[in-house]
């Protein structure tokens, strides 16, 4: 008994060296900027925010509800928002979702001629100068994308710019699943 | 020459100077309690852009955000739980420089622990098999008698 226990305890620090290995091993894979949202899950925050193209017409929660719903976090001074954007206003004509734009902690003049001057994929763009949506979305920079259902529940959170492959990865599946719940929009 | 000198050496500790700056914003708080609690509350506080830099220490525009968050909510009487559990709610867990006591983080808090006690009972192992065979060596009293007749003769 006792020697089979001493064969044992000469096998632990073997054993303990394995299960640290798969560990480590694990956590080099591991994306640190893929930060799980506390959001999903959870209904849209309640905001009250102007329109970009009207500073008079107010917005809020309820104007995005019934739809499935995009909702891309953007600026004019993020250099990836410009990237992702020709993708954006594909995405805009397959009717599937309505697709709002967040502007987010920026200047109304550039964002503004910069939407005209290059088409706006959205059906309005919320304007959020003080970036006080952003704060309750958990917004740390953009772009960052939303999907909501049409309960008005987020159903994920993606930062980072959007593409085809992108798209087909991380939204495609659940934009099924969430047609299969609640119909199509 | 003298001269030259100095002059070099002074523009060296302005170069310092830009080296340590870290973000400066000029909050003015109510009382000095407040101010203490802003500079734990936002080295407590993780940037989420910049993510091994605290609040206090990034200056990055969503960590200024935050920080303004934060002197806001102090400002208006809110109690450090409160504005952690602000902070949690908006970014997660992930905010936090020390996480909390949760099913997720149990392995964290208490692994520790459990390696302390695990080598306690290796080093008891040790010793008792250690005590056991020096019992082993030690002889009764027939073979000591044996042995010094041994010896005597």
């Amino acid at each position: 008994m006792n020697q089979i226990i001493s064969k044992m305890i000469r096998f632990i620090p073997l054993i303990l060296f394995v299960i640290l290995a798969i560990v480590l091993y694990r956590g080099l894979f591991l994306n640190p900027r893929e930060l799980p949202s506390v959001l999903v899950g959870k209904t849209v925050p309640e905001f009250s925010l102007p329109t970009l193209m009207d500073e008079h017409k107010m917005v809020t929660k309820a104007d995005l509800k019934g739809d499935i719903v995009l909702l891309n976090v953007w600026a004019t001074w993020c250099e990836y928002c410009k990237y992702e954007h020709p993708y954006l206003l594909d995405l805009s004509k397959s009717g599937r979702f309505v697709l709002y734009g967040l502007d987010y902690k920026d200047n109304r003049d550039t964002a503004k001629s910069w939407l005209e001057h290059s088409q706006s994929p959205y059906k309005f763009t919320i304007f959020d100068e003080q970036g006080k949506l952003g704060l309750d979305l958990g917004v740390y920079g953009a772009p960052e994308s939303f999907l909501i259902d049409k309960k008005g529940i987020i159903r994920k959170r993606f930062a980072g710019p959007i593409d085809a492959n992108v798209w087909k990865r991380e939204f495609e599946p659940l934009l099924e699943k969430i047609e299969a719940e609640q119909g199509k929009s | 020459m003298n001269r030259f000198i100095t002059l070099i050496l002074a523009s060296l500790l302005l170069w310092t100077g830009c080296v340590l700056a870290s973000p400066v914003e000029t909050f003015v708080f109510k009382n000095n309690v407040n101010k203490i609690r802003f500079q734990s509350l936002t080295r407590e506080l993780r940037c989420p852009k910049c993510q091994n830099q605290d609040l206090a220490d990034s200056n990055s525009p969503i960590a200024a955000d935050l920080r303004a968050k934060v002197y806001e909510m102090l400002q208006a009487g809110k109690s450090d739980t409160e504005i952690m559990n602000y902070m949690v709610a908006r970014y997660g867990d992930f905010v936090l420089y020390r996480p909390r006591v949760t099913q997720l983080t149990y392995i964290l808090w208490f692994a520790p622990i459990g390696f302390l006690v695990f080598g306690f009972i290796v080093v008891l192992v040790i010793l008792r098999r250690r005590s056991v065979s020096r019992a082993a060596l030690e002889i009764n009293e027939q073979q000591q008698t044996k042995l010094s007749n041994i010896l005597k003769q």
